[in-house]
């Protein structure tokens, strides 16, 4: 079986985000970036299934991402990925989910593939789009926010748990399908060292646009970000303590009258 | 010079990191208040190759050297010190001896079990009457056909009550005061081997410290390391690793309490002002931060000599002593910036205080590594300027 797993390198979730002057993106700047954590459920998902199978199963990553994006894409290797595609192209840095999900299934159709997972979105836009974009594409069934995976015993179809409000929901779906992975799916295995180790001989296949025959960005323009803009700040609060209730009454009062001047 | 970690490099050190911060991290306090020795971590670093990163492919290990080790240490010792002596003394102490000086059947028999973590391994040196003075080792060892027979007591054996092998050093020649040590690998199933009280410590107490007994123990001759005679040196060799580990693991501790100092003093608030805001407390940050990067450069600098080949004991001995030096400063100024509740045990401070002060002390205290630095100094002085 040929298993896809998609992964996106995103700030790593612990590192504060700051918007830049311009409004044009984040402040790069001392940011430590991973792999997008729901993603990290699809590479476990992919290899256990693959552990599952034995055979001549196959875990290939497909990321899509900045020259750096390979460290992400070796610690995948690591984990127990077999090989990777890197699509690395500066024409690419600043395209949206249609764009994106255009590549990916270029790409996709050439590897081959009989189910592709995925994070159920990625960390750093929150766009969750790229998925169902790329079902759409490929016109493949697509399940989002999964959180229970099991392959048929016929091998033909798979059987699916979405968690929803107040429960869950079961679903059975054909192959080939598209799933996006919901926490709670697995626990993600580490880089063991063995496993850093066997990473340096695994093949990364570089690609940019030009190799996948576009001119230029698919659906270039479709959508486009005007402006990031960070949040507003929120007032600040202040406490007053007391002893006595009419006492922090009585400041309260003052405090309303003299300083904010609202009565 | 380099200053920037490698890719692979860093990916080790994420492995530790995340390993430490989650599955240790999830065990630390409970292990370390009741003195739970954590069979279930060391399999999992087992698993992980930790337990064999100073070992060959060959062996099953995944010899990425010593500077990816400390690396390992440090990330493990910044959430538990006490997994770090462990690991610190598998890896370079039992495992860097074997690799240095064992022979190829002793590798082949230990170190398969010992990289998986099927065995831990201890390292026994130290007697009431011989330690930083390694010449007074009395524990003897007579040959009596194919087999030495071991007498004598070895004290703070760290993990010595949980290892499948232990190193140990014992007297072959009465007569010869340093040229009469020999080094040896015992099994705990060896007849007449037995163990002795635990120490209840001060601090690492998720680890454990044992007394070794030997009463008429055989030892195949065939688990004598390296040649007769030769104790001293294979044990000194081992043990600037052995101090790299040290260093490495006194890193984590400082940085720990650096952590934990910063995180404090941004909550706590005094005179309705964070007293991260006090320059009283950003000096004692400075001051930390500060001399926790220079202790990572002499870490760093003495392990990659060490990857290299290249013989590094006055670089250890200042590793291992500035670290050391710079986790116990560490400490006391973030239990400073804590005030009293540094000083109870719902804060990490208390146990990262405890943990530290061994650091000065085992393998080699701060006055040997003081020794070593000086001799070596005045040796390079005397080539330089002979009198």
């Amino acid at each position: 079986m040929k298993i896809i797993v998609l992964l996106k390198r995103v700030p790593d979730t612990e590192t504060k985000i700051l918007i830049n002057q311009e409004g044009t993106g984040i402040k790069e700047d001392g940011i430590k970036y991973v792999i997008n954590p729901y993603d990290e459920y699809a590479i476990e998902e992919g290899l256990k299934l693959k552990e599952k199978l034995g055979g001549d199963s196959k875990v290939t990553v497909v990321c899509m991402g900045v020259e750096e994006a390979t460290e992400n894409i070796r610690t995948a290797l690591a984990m127990g990925v077999d090989d990777a595609v890197h699509i690395v192209d500066p024409a690419l840095e600043k395209a949206g989910p249609f764009s994106a999900a255009a590549v990916l299934a270029k790409v996709i159709g050439e590897e081959g593939f009989d189910i592709i997972f995925c994070g159920k979105q990625a960390v750093d836009d929150d766009m969750a789009q790229v998925q169902s974009i790329l079902g759409e594409f490929l016109d493949i069934p697509q399940v989002n926010i999964v959180s229970v995976f099991e392959l048929a015993e016929d091998g033909k179809k798979a059987l699916l748990s979405r968690r929803i409000e107040g429960g869950d929901e079961r679903m059975e779906t054909s192959l080939p399908v598209i799933i996006s992975c919901d926490k709670g799916l697995n626990e993600p295995r580490y880089a063991s060292l063995p496993g850093i180790m066997k990473a340096k001989k695994k093949e990364i296949r570089r690609k940019n646009l030009a190799d996948l025959g576009f001119d230029e960005v698919p659906g270039k323009g479709r959508s486009r970000i005007l402006k990031w803009l960070p949040l507003s700040k929120g007032g600040e609060c202040r406490m007053i303590v007391a002893e006595e209730k009419a006492d922090a009454v009585r400041e309260l009062v003052q405090l309303l009258r003299e300083e904010s001047k609202v009565i | 010079m380099w200053f920037q970690l490698t890719e692979e490099e860093r990916m080790i050190q994420k492995t530790a990191r995340d390993f430490a911060r989650k599955d240790l991290a999830a065990v630390v306090e409970e292990a370390n208040e009741n003195g739970i020795f954590q069979d279930e971590i060391y399999k999992k670093l087992g698993e992980l190759g930790f337990l064999g990163m100073t070992v060959p492919e060959k062996y099953g290990g995944v010899d990425f050297g010593y500077f990816c080790l400390i690396l390992a240490l440090e990330e493990i010792s910044r959430v538990c010190a006490s997994t770090a002596v462990v690991l610190s003394v598998q890896n370079s102490l039992v495992n860097g001896i074997l690799m240095k000086s064992g022979s190829e059947e002793l590798r082949a028999k230990y170190l398969p079990r010992l990289v998986t973590g099927e065995i831990l391994g201890a390292y026994a040196l130290t007697e009431s009457e011989a330690g930083s003075d390694v010449a007074a080792i009395r524990t003897s060892a007579a040959r009596k056909g194919d087999e030495y027979i071991l007498n004598g007591t070895k004290i703070f054996i760290s993990t010595g009550d949980k290892a499948g092998v232990i190193f140990v050093i014992a007297r072959t020649d009465p007569d010869d005061r340093s040229g009469g040590l020999s080094a040896f690998l015992v099994e705990p199933g060896f007849p007449g081997f037995s163990i002795g009280k635990t120490e209840h410590k001060m601090g690492l107490n998720a680890s454990t410290t044992v007394e070794l007994v030997f009463e008429d123990c055989r030892v195949p001759a065939g688990n004598m390391v390296g040649e007769e005679g030769k104790g001293m040196r294979i044990a000194f060799e081992g043990l600037d690793g052995g101090r790299i580990g040290i260093g490495a693991q006194s890193l984590g501790i400082a940085q720990a309490a650096l952590d934990e100092a910063v995180l404090f003093a941004r909550e706590r608030k005094q005179f309705n002002t964070r007293i991260l805001d006090f320059q009283s407390t950003r000096w004692k940050i400075a001051d930390m931060a500060m001399n926790i990067d220079a202790a990572r450069l002499l870490v760093y600098r003495a392990a990659k000599l060490r990857d290299q080949g290249l013989p590094c004991p006055k670089e250890a001995a200042m590793a291992k002593l500035f670290a050391s030096q710079t986790a116990n400063r560490a400490v006391y100024d973030s239990m400073q910036i804590h005030g009293g509740v540094g000083y109870t045990k719902e804060f990490r401070i208390e146990r990262l205080f405890r943990d530290a002060r061994v650091m000065e002390i085992y393998e080699g205290t701060s006055e040997i590594q003081r020794l070593v630095i000086s001799r070596k100094i005045i040796k390079e002085y005397e080539q330089m300027f002979p009198a």
